[in-house]
């Protein structure tokens, strides 16, 4: 890439477990309150943004172009154009790499991007049949006829609505829930259910681990007087505040996860709910800046964003994108697993982290499917997901993306690391990647 | 062609105020655009021009005529009230009456059709003109305003509202609006069926034409409706009569009580009972109510001069008052940033907000914007983007001190830098500062939504661009501004101290709270004392006391109580029982002779004390401060003004 891409600041929700029923949020608030703190901790206006692009792989109904809606909600004017992108489980990815190419070109110079996502609200839709239904009764004129449609009415079809939800998370093409993605992967590589769990288990207790370090907040820390707090806490009309991501489980433990049932493929499978990553709503912004921006504002940015890649695979096994799009980056630097200090690897599945460990050590598929010569190696555990991953916090589909690009400066910034990768497999057989690197002490950016 | 020439003649007449357009299609249009004026009122010129145009249109009849304002500013903002306060004698009274009344029964006579096209206020005489055309069609936005608010001068809508607003939108809603001066937006408007339709303003043109030839016949009245308006009307008169009764004591406000008898007895025609409209008209309420509204616009007027706006306002301390602040600030269109220790103290702040957004606003869209506004601010970000910094920590000259010092160096150029302190000295806080001349005071009351005034507090060698900009600022948020000198408890809470306390000696002497209240609510207090003791809390009337009331020793009954921790409303229990959420009283004693004049006189003398001390400018200035920071009897015409008389 010919111009450096400086991210300033970045900032999220807390990512809310879907309970029963919609959440507090709709996505534009989520994306609303996260981003208007994070450009208020900015020396400029929100209306000196050149644009605002924001990945939402389900925004409802009367979010039409949520990017653009936000904005407004921001503050930001109505000059500064916003828009949506949409790649499923990267869609925030996308937005973020949208702001780069929009950099690179020199059309921006300064741009918000980011994803978001409240599952909890996705709609309940009336079936096919229903919707036949209501048509022919608005072709009918006479109250005979209207009578007679409306004894064809069957309850089956009022109370059997699709849960667009579900809609959502199954494969378009091949038919595929994005756990039995998951299955496959754990048939492929013979990942166990003991595995899984364990996976799952640690993944709660680093996400609790770097709670009570304080690496989410502002000012705590690691992040004394630099003001860089990865959660913003949400408050509702009620005045209830959301501070913290509420699916992370201090009692996780192997027995607690013994205890849940295979979800996608039942009875047989061995993924479960709790060794998948849960259904949440969040929503995570980063601000892009380009040199000239990072100067005119006299910004102090977390890092840069090397390179990206997206790659597509078979649909089937779609939680190895993260092998297909890491790879080639890798390639392309000369470097190899272990000269990445930090990863973050989204947990759609734990299956899904540990069939990507499993890929790269396994010759033939490293021959075979990602051209390699031999055995590509393994991503070092203690510089995978160190603050635990998409299990315990949750993936809200559009927000993840933008989150471990986030975090991760985080982690390299608080470990004074150099060099780092975040990857996100995505639901349809594509893997998304970013090569990131922090800003040499002394006056890079300046 | 001879027509043509004909009209041209006649609209060619100089007339200062009106336009009359006549268009191709046969529609004529009367535009008022009263000259030297920013809004339209109904000038005797003006309506005497409106008479020539009937006369004109007389002559040579238009398909139909549509009534509208030139202005950007609203339709017709009501009567002149100059002219109002020129009613000397019994006749000019009478005649103002007629003036009006005469002329829109002819307009509601025409032959031709007639709409009244409504945008931005309409009000008194301007909606009493709108109801004289066949057709009202509103303008939907928020500006669009319809009312009889003549109630609030002490005077009644004499000009057919009495008649005509009963018959559009039935007895109980037209009496509501009369006897409370309450204002419809178009919506609503629409939905009582005053108004025939409410359109956005794009297809505002082509909706008055269309209506205005359509020939539709008015929606009637719903027969109920029509009995109370009919056979019924003495029992609605009842009704209403009770209502008011609650509200207002006829020996202090006759206004409403003559609505109801004109509207029962004699169908809305004040000049069917003349001997009423003198009485109204020469009323001290009337000639009272008139000067408080011309004190309003006095105040309305400070800061009009400042070339400050602001967009973004910073408020430091989520507590009541600062949380509320806020909240009024986000609800007016300002960005706000509400900064305390934490998100769980600015929350409930925010939760309040909300309320107050889907109250006022209504529309979810519009009470999202207005949350959207209101951003939590724990870290203290918005001090830097801020045109107006106000400080409304806990009462303590260290904490504020220190505050200061840390916002000073992150003030924007040209930023307000102000407090909301009631207690302390202007003059003490600001030695934090570099520079010190900067700190004003914007001075809010409890509950901030409610209370129209707010003090701007000036210390010795302040700077006066400061001032003036904290002034528009007020002005900005739809509040009114009261310039004052710094001094304890400026105005409004050195004038209520020693009436307070000497309603609570009255209890010390052995009256009970419910006697003492009944008495200045007889006097024509909105509250009686011991009940606003209770509800400022009587820690902070403790507090008060020590600093204003001269180191006068504190009531007993005061004393004994907080020693308990009874502290009011706040915790359930005070002179009276809260724990239902209102005062729980009992039947009020006889009322000693001469007492409440005994309350007040404490309370005038520190008025006019503060005036010989310069603290408020001058005696009208401390009437409408007293008035609208107190709610002091505005009948009275105000503290000082009562005495002259």
């Amino acid at each position: 890439m010919s111009k450096t891409i400086y991210v300033v600041d970045g900032a999220r929700t807390p990512f809310l477990k879907a309970q029963k029923g919609p959440g507090p949020f709709a996505a534009s608030d989520l994306a609303t309150q996260a981003g208007r703190a994070l450009l208020l901790r900015q020396p400029f206006a929100p209306s000196d943004l050149d644009e605002v692009i924001l990945g939402c792989a389900a925004p409802s109904p009367d979010e039409t172009n949520i990017g653009r809606m936000v904005a407004l909600r921001l503050g930001c004017g109505k000059k500064v154009p916003g828009w949506t992108v949409m790649r499923n489980c990267a869609s925030g990815m996308q937005a973020i790499d949208s702001a780069i190419a929009n950099i690179q070109s020199g059309r921006s110079e300064l741009v918000l991007a980011g994803g978001v996502d409240a599952l909890s609200r996705a709609p309940l839709l009336y079936s096919d049949a229903m919707v036949r239904w209501f048509a022919g009764m608005m072709s009918l004129r006479t109250v005979n006829q209207k009578i007679a449609h409306f004894l064809k009415l069957r309850p089956a079809m009022l109370l059997t609505p699709v849960i667009g939800l579900m809609k959502g998370l199954t494969d378009p093409v091949v038919g595929l829930l994005m756990g039995q993605t998951a299955e496959n992967l754990a048939w492929r590589f013979g990942i166990d259910r003991q595995q899984m769990d364990e996976f799952s288990v640690r993944s709660h207790q680093r996400a609790l681990a770097a709670r009570q370090a304080g690496h989410f907040d502002a000012n705590v820390g690691a992040n004394v007087g630099a003001n860089f707090g990865e959660i913003v806490p949400l408050v509702d009309g009620n005045g209830k505040v959301y501070a913290e991501d509420d699916g992370v489980r201090a009692d996780a433990s192997m027995a607690g996860m013994a205890k849940l049932k295979p979800f996608f493929d039942k009875k047989y499978g061995n993924v479960t709910a709790a060794n998948s990553s849960q259904i949440t709503d969040g929503a995570a912004w980063v601000l892009l800046a380009s040199e000239e921006a990072v100067r005119k504002w006299n910004l102090k940015p977390l890092g840069k964003i090397v390179d990206s890649q997206w790659s597509g695979l078979e649909p089937e096994q779609m939680g190895l994108g993260p092998v297909h799009a890491s790879t080639p980056i890798l390639q392309r630097h000369g470097l190899g697993l272990a000269d990445i200090d930090y990863w973050e690897l989204n947990e759609a599945f734990a299956a899904q982290v540990l069939g990507c460990q499993a890929a790269w050590q396994d010759e033939a598929y490293c021959r075979e499917q990602l051209g390699l010569p031999g055995v590509f190696g393994r991503i070092d555990d203690e510089r995978l997901n160190v603050d635990g991953g998409a299990v315990a916090i949750g993936h809200p589909v559009g927000a993840s993306g933008a989150r471990i690009v986030l975090h991760l400066l985080h982690v390299l910034r608080r470990n004074r690391a150099r060099r780092g990768i975040a990857t996100i497999c995505i639901g349809g057989g594509l893997g998304g990647a970013m090569l990131l690197e922090t800003c040499a002490e002394a006056g890079d950016a300046a | 062609m001879q027509r043509d020439a004909v009209m041209e003649q006649l609209t060619g007449a100089k007339m200062k105020h009106w336009q009359l357009i006549k268009e191709n299609s046969g529609i004529a249009v009367a535009v008022l655009d009263k000259a030297e004026e920013s809004a339209n009122s109904l000038s005797a010129e003006v309506l005497a021009e409106f008479g020539q145009i009937l006369d004109q249109l007389d002559v040579y009849p238009p398909k139909g005529l549509i009534v509208r304002s030139g202005k950007a500013a609203g339709f017709i903002a009501g009567a002149d009230i100059g002219e109002f306060s020129q009613l000397d004698t019994q006749e000019k009274g009478r005649a103002l009456v007629d003036r009006g009344w005469t002329l829109f029964n002819r307009l509601a006579a025409v032959k031709y059709p007639t709409l009244a096209l409504v945008r931005g206020h309409c009000l008194g005489g301007g909606l009493e003109l709108a109801l004289a055309c066949r057709y009202l069609l509103a303008v939907d936005e928020s500006g669009t305003k319809m009312g009889l608010p003549e109630v609030m001068l002490g005077i009644f809508p004499g000009w057919g509202g009495m008649l005509r607003l009963p018959e559009r939108v039935g007895p109980s809603a037209a009496l509501d609006m009369m006897l409370t001066g309450r204002t419809v937006d178009g919506k609503k408007a629409k939905k009582l069926g005053l108004a025939d339709d409410c359109v956005p303003p794009r297809v505002m043109e082509m909706a008055a034409r269309q209506l205005l030839l359509s020939g539709q016949p008015r929606r009637p009245l719903p027969l109920m409706q029509r009995l109370l308006n009919g056979p019924l009307k003495a029992v609605v008169a009842n009704g209403a009569r009770k209502q008011v009764a609650k509200k207002a004591r006829p020996e202090h406000y006759p206004a409403p009580y003559a609505i109801i008898d004109l509207w029962a007895k004699h169908n809305g025609n004040a000049l069917a009972a003349p001997e009423v409209v003198d009485r109204i008209i020469s009323s001290p309420t009337a000639r009272n109510l008139v000067r408080v509204f011309h004190l309003q616009e006095r105040l309305k007027g400070f800061g009009k001069d400042a070339n400050f706006r602001a967009k973004h306002v910073h408020v430091i301390g989520a507590g009541v008052m600062g949380g509320d602040i806020a909240a009024w600030c986000a609800l007016r269109g300002l960005t706000v940033t509400l900064q305390d220790q934490t998100v769980e103290r600015i929350a409930p702040a925010i939760a309040r907000a909300s309320k107050l957004f889907n109250r006022r606003l209504r529309d979810p869209l519009k009470a999202r914007l207005a949350f959207d506004r209101l951003i939590p601010d724990p870290q203290g970000e918005g001090v830097r983007h801020a045109d107006v910094v106000i400080e409304a920590i806990f009462e303590n000259v260290e904490a504020k001190h220190a505050l200061f010092r840390s916002l000073e160096p992150k003030l924007k150029p040209g930023a307000v830098l102000a407090t909301n302190t009631s207690s302390l000295r202007l003059e003490d806080l600001r030695v934090a500062l570099q520079q010190p001349e900067r700190l004003v005071g914007i001075h809010f009351f409890n509950p901030v939504a409610m209370m129209p005034l707010v003090e701007v507090v000036e210390a010795e060698g302040c700077n006066a661009g400061a001032v003036q900009a904290a002034c528009a600022f007020v002005k900005q948020i739809d509040k009114l501004p009261l310039p004052v000198k710094s001094a304890p408890g400026f105005l409004v809470n050195a004038v209520l101290a020693p009436y307070m306390l000497a309603a609570m000696r009255a209890v010390d002497e052995g009256l009970t709270p419910e006697t003492v209240d009944e008495a200045m609510l007889a006097f024509g207090m909105p509250m009686g004392p011991i009940e606003l003791v209770d509800t400022v809390g009587l820690d902070i009337a403790m507090a008060a006391g020590k600093q204003l009331a001269g180191g006068a020793e504190p009531p007993k009954c005061l004393l004994a109580r907080v020693e308990k921790n009874q502290l009011g409303k706040k915790t359930g229990q005070g002179f009276y029982d809260w724990s239902s959420g209102r005062a729980k009283k009992g039947a009020p004693g006889a009322v000693p002779a001469g007492l409440s004049e005994k309350l007040a006189k404490p309370l005038v003398d520190r008025v006019h004390r503060l005036v010989a001390n310069g603290v408020v400018a001058d005696a009208d200035l401390a009437d409408a401060g007293v008035i609208f920071g107190t709610g002091f009897a505005p009948f009275t015409g105000g503290p000082l003004h009562r005495g002259k008389g």
